[in-house]
């Protein structure tokens, strides 16, 4: 049984699917305020992270820096509806990648894990 | 927490702050630093024993001076005590003398100096100059020439009470000063010489962008290859007749100034010019001030442009003098 992050096509998946995802999530009016003035470099660095994770890849994520990483945005106004719409774009990012309909799923589960993380409660 | 000791003092770090940090808040006086931000290498010190700084002070910087224990002052935050010295300029820095000079634009003069022999360069890199009086002012230029030229052309923009501009302003032909570098990763890459190449910058982030076009022609890039340059008003522009030239003789160039002053909004002449094309392999280049570099990459990224084809040096100016 190969693990869903090796079926999804590992490393060079991640590096297929950051660019679609990205430019999805900056276009998206619901929540690309919270990218504005942020290094397109670093972000695209940290979503490379994030893809990783919800691939369920080796990842450095912890609840924790999902927290502090998220804070300043909480505070902003960041909230379910926000984290919805981010793995909306995931679903489509993947399914123009031809990922079948229950690996997106359980993708979409993983995000889903560290959504209390990212609202901080 | 953890000390530094240097040049036979201990200097203890606050949590989280860097090595330049701590010693300008403990007042010492003779380290050199400019952007601030790991770009520029201004601030380059070096570990004794060898010892091994934390990696994130070592980003950027040469296989060769990560061995040696070089690292940036101000990406430094080390967990355990360090022992650092100002950086062996041996093997770091060249020696280079000035051998022409001319204004460009009210504001800004071209430099062209003669690194010694063995110096070589990609155009778009950067060097930084050793001010030749105050070593520790150390400024960094993109260099707009090829190495086959043997000779470094520099734009220097005089800045109020900018020292090393003032002293550019200053400098006769035969002076030398010190070098370092070259540095940087914003230079031609294209392995295919047709893909689009997007090039957009501001003032003398001209500089390295006509490097990467220079370096672009002399390897016969037959794709269309687009400049867009940005100043405040007219003044800034430089170059136009040149440039004018380039696009009249090679018909794959198109060269659009844009006085920003005067509403020319250089995004949205980009996002015109690149709307219909296909971007999947494009080469996208942004160099001069921070904050309209990143507004392009973002929008050439949107346009369709891969993210790791965009390379970037957006320029950080040094704090004035106290």
């Amino acid at each position: 049984m190969t693990s869903l992050y090796e079926r999804l096509g590992g490393a060079p998946a991640v590096d297929a699917a950051v660019d679609i995802f990205y430019r999805k999530v900056l276009s998206d009016d619901r929540i690309n305020r919270f990218f504005d003035g942020v290094d397109m470099e670093q972000q695209i660095a940290k979503q490379k992270g994030f893809l990783t994770m919800v691939f369920g890849g080796p990842n450095n994520y912890t609840g924790k820096n999902m927290r502090e990483g998220h804070k300043h945005l909480v505070a902003q106004g960041l909230n379910d509806s926000h984290v919805d719409a981010v793995i909306e774009n995931l679903g489509q990012t993947l399914k123009e990648l031809g990922v079948s309909d229950a690996d997106i799923a359980d993708v979409a589960a993983i995000a889903n894990s560290v959504r209390d993380d990212v609202l901080d409660r | 927490m953890a000390y530094i000791h240097y040049q036979g003092s201990d200097y203890l770090l606050e949590e989280g702050e860097t090595v330049l940090d701590g010693l300008l808040r403990h007042g010492v006086t003779n380290v050199a630093f400019s952007c601030k931000a790991g770009a520029c290498q201004s601030c380059l010190m070096q570990t004794a024993h060898d010892a091994s700084p934390p990696l994130a002070a070592q980003r950027g910087l040469k296989e060769t001076l990560k061995s040696k224990g070089y690292f940036l002052a101000c990406q430094c935050r080390p967990k355990e005590d360090l022992t650092i010295q100002t950086p062996d300029e041996e093997g770091l820095s060249c020696l280079a003398t000035l051998v022409e000079k001319k204004p460009l634009a009210p504001e800004i003069t071209l430099l062209r100096m003669k690194p010694e022999a063995g110096f070589s360069w990609r155009a778009g890199q950067f060097v930084s100059l050793v001010h030749p009086e105050d070593p520790q002012i150390i400024r960094s230029y993109s260099i707009a020439s090829l190495p086959e030229t043997g000779l470094l052309e520099l734009h220097i923009r005089h800045m109020p009470q900018g020292r090393m501009s003032a002293w550019a302003k200053a400098a006769a032909l035969g002076d030398s000063l010190s070098l370092r570098g070259p540095a940087g990763d914003c230079f031609y890459l294209a392995a295919d010489k047709t893909v689009p190449l997007i090039l957009a910058g501001t003032s003398t982030g001209l500089a390295p962008l006509l490097g990467i076009m220079r370096d672009a022609l002399a390897s016969g890039h037959t794709g269309k290859i687009f400049l867009f340059h940005g100043a405040l008003n007219a003044d800034g522009l430089y170059l136009e007749d040149m440039l004018n030239q380039w696009q009249h003789k090679h018909p794959n160039i198109t060269y659009k100034p844009c006085v920003l002053a005067n509403g020319q909004d250089i995004v949205a002449e980009m996002k015109a010019a690149i709307a219909s094309l296909n971007l999947a392999k494009a080469q996208a280049y942004f160099c001069g001030a921070p904050e309209i570099v990143g507004i392009l990459k973002k929008a050439a990224f949107l346009a369709g442009v891969s993210s790791q084809n965009i390379l970037s040096d957006g320029f950080l100016l040094a704090p004035p003098p106290r």
